[in-house]
């Protein structure tokens, strides 16, 4: 079975934790290697979803949903957000007007 | 509640003898690949089966010798904690049982561990007397690595979490030890019958 | 509060197997080129089940539109495909994304590698610059399986001959005897013939099968392209 990536936990940490992760920057606690959260190795439904490092495919970050509560487990993913002041500054996330 | 999908029945098959789906369970026909991590793939000649823990003397088996011991065909339902269950599925394999016949051991617990990472927990009752095996062969043919090859646990009377793909061992415990997703939550029995899912059902 | 309830609108044979669905959703806050949404469906039992869909139409566009491939044995893409009827209603929760984007003030060369289905996210990418300035060139790498299997094959015709993008298309399994495109699947040799040289450092989105992305990048990064400058998305059935 091939893995997905973290594009696929997009919708659930948008809805649950409240923001847009995909983008966000982390390392690896068994190996060092940076990666975006969208460049994790995505297993779903194993019953609960794992993402691995790509580097070194070890465990870094396991969401269990039970009784309809949701815990994440990001310890083995470190994630390094940049300063406010390097944040690109754009419109909030999803905002694009329309044309009429 | 959702709003309703008009027409949208999903795979699910109708149930014939209602007395063979637990409560909650939907029936399939496919055999769905649901993994926690890719694929290993141990060459036969690196493989071994260990029992080692709480016991006088560990024992180990590699996989020429384990081919080799007493083995049985075990015709069971299966039942997956994500809601599917799949009836009438055959396997071949070597009885818990004869694993452990020599095995002297006080411990009522054990920890099963597999390739790549993955452990569960298990009562000592749950894994003897005819119900449990670990499994190298799926209907008539040589375990895919997908759905667990070479070797896996199979524990049908237990949510099918439990029964652990890529199986390379027990280690027996005096005490109950969480597996990796009993430490996330999940039961540390799952009894299907009992709807057993998560901690605290 | 992000799940809403859309509408459809019209239905689209793009190829045999590929449909689009055009929706209407009065509550949506606009997207990005890139992005998905999570569709969940809800049988009269109560039985729920969900999938990612990327969206394929612009952010300039006013409706949304979900392009949809109907997989062997897939549970919700042979009903999205097979079932779904104009005037139904599609909870959707989105748009989702941040990673896997394209928009003007990235800039380029912009460069979009797409496997089979994996075309749709870009293909949005696509309408989005053709409707900008196109301060930066643009190409296109698809490939298919035969020339049917070509989703949004016109347009993308039309968006070379009147917007300037710059579209490449091979085919893996058969081809038209005069068959003027590429052949076979997309391999070192063709990415090194396509993709701007590293120096130049394009901005490139692949997208498809897992194997094919992750062959794809690694060959991208083989060839001497930044991997920060390099963003993937896979594809896959969800395996339940």
């Amino acid at each position: 079975m091939e893995a997905l990536d973290g594009n696929a936990i997009a919708g659930t940490l948008l809805e649950r934790v409240g923001a847009e992760m995909t983008a966000a920057r982390g390392s690896c606690a068994h190996c060092n290697a940076t990666a975006q959260i969208a460049e994790l190795r995505v297993y779903l439904r194993a019953p609960g979803t794992v993402l691995r490092c790509p580097s070194c495919e070890k465990v870094v970050m396991v969401l269990a949903e039970t009784h309809g509560a949701l815990r994440i487990d990001s310890s083995s993913f470190r994630l390094h957000l940049p300063a406010s002041e390097d944040l690109p500054r754009h419109e909030p996330h999803g905002h694009v007007p329309r044309r009429a | 509640m959702s709003p309703i999908s008009r027409g949208f029945m999903g795979r699910r098959r109708p149930v014939a003898d209602p007395s063979r789906v637990p409560p909650g369970q939907y029936l399939t026909d496919d055999f769905p690949v649901l993994s926690a991590g890719p694929t290993p793939h141990t060459p036969l000649d690196q493989w071994s089966f260990t029992i080692q823990g709480a016991v006088s003397e560990p024992v180990s088996w590699p996989w020429e010798e384990f081919l080799a011991l007493p083995s049985e065909t075990i015709d069971t339902d299966i039942h997956c904690v994500t809601k599917w269950s799949k009836l009438d599925t055959s396997w071949r394999g070597v009885s818990l049982d004869t694993l452990l016949e020599h095995i002297e051991t006080e411990a009522d617990y054990l920890t099963v561990w597999s390739d790549g990472d993955y452990t569960t927990n298990l009562a000592l009752e749950d894994v003897t007397d005819g119900r449990a095996w670990v499994a190298y062969e799926y209907d008539g043919q040589s375990l895919d690595p997908e759905h667990g090859g070479p070797a896996r646990l199979l524990v049908p009377h237990l949510y099918f979490w439990k029964s652990a793909k890529w199986v390379r061992g027990l280690v027996l415990t005096p005490d109950d030890q969480p597996g990796f997703w009993e430490g996330y939550g999940y039961h540390n029995h799952g009894d299907p019958w009992l709807e057993q899912r998560y901690q605290g059902d | 509060m992000i799940w809403q309830l859309a509408r459809v609108r019209e239905l689209v044979d793009e190829t045999p197997r590929c449909k689009s669905l055009v929706l209407e959703t009065p509550e949506w806050p606009g997207h990005r080129a890139g992005q998905h949404v999570d569709v969940r469906l809800t049988a009269e039992d109560g039985y729920r089940t969900e999938r990612s869909y990327s969206i394929a139409s612009a952010p300039e566009e006013r409706e949304l539109v979900l392009t949809i491939e109907r997989l062997k044995d897939g549970e919700v893409s042979t009903y999205l495909v097979d079932e779904l009827r104009v005037a139904d209603e599609l909870e959707l929760r989105g748009p989702v994304g941040g990673y896997f984007v394209w928009e003007q003030k990235l800039g380029g060369p912009l460069l979009l590698i797409a496997g089979g289905s994996g075309v749709v996210p870009l293909r949005a990418m696509l309408r989005h610059w053709a409707a900008g300035e196109r301060s930066v060139p643009a190409r296109m790498l698809y490939s298919s399986r035969t020339l049917e299997d070509v989703i949004y094959r016109n347009e993308l015709e039309r968006l070379a001959a009147d917007a300037g993008a710059e579209i490449e298309l091979t085919l893996t399994r058969e081809w038209p005897k005069d068959w003027t495109g590429h052949r076979g699947r997309v391999n070192r040799q063709l990415l090194e013939d396509l993709a701007w040289p590293p120096r130049q450092r394009p901005l490139v989105y692949v997208c498809g099968p897992t194997t094919f992305v992750e062959t794809t990048a690694t060959t991208l990064v083989e060839l001497g392209h930044d991997p920060s400058r390099i963003r993937t998305e896979r594809f896959g059935p969800t395996g339940s």
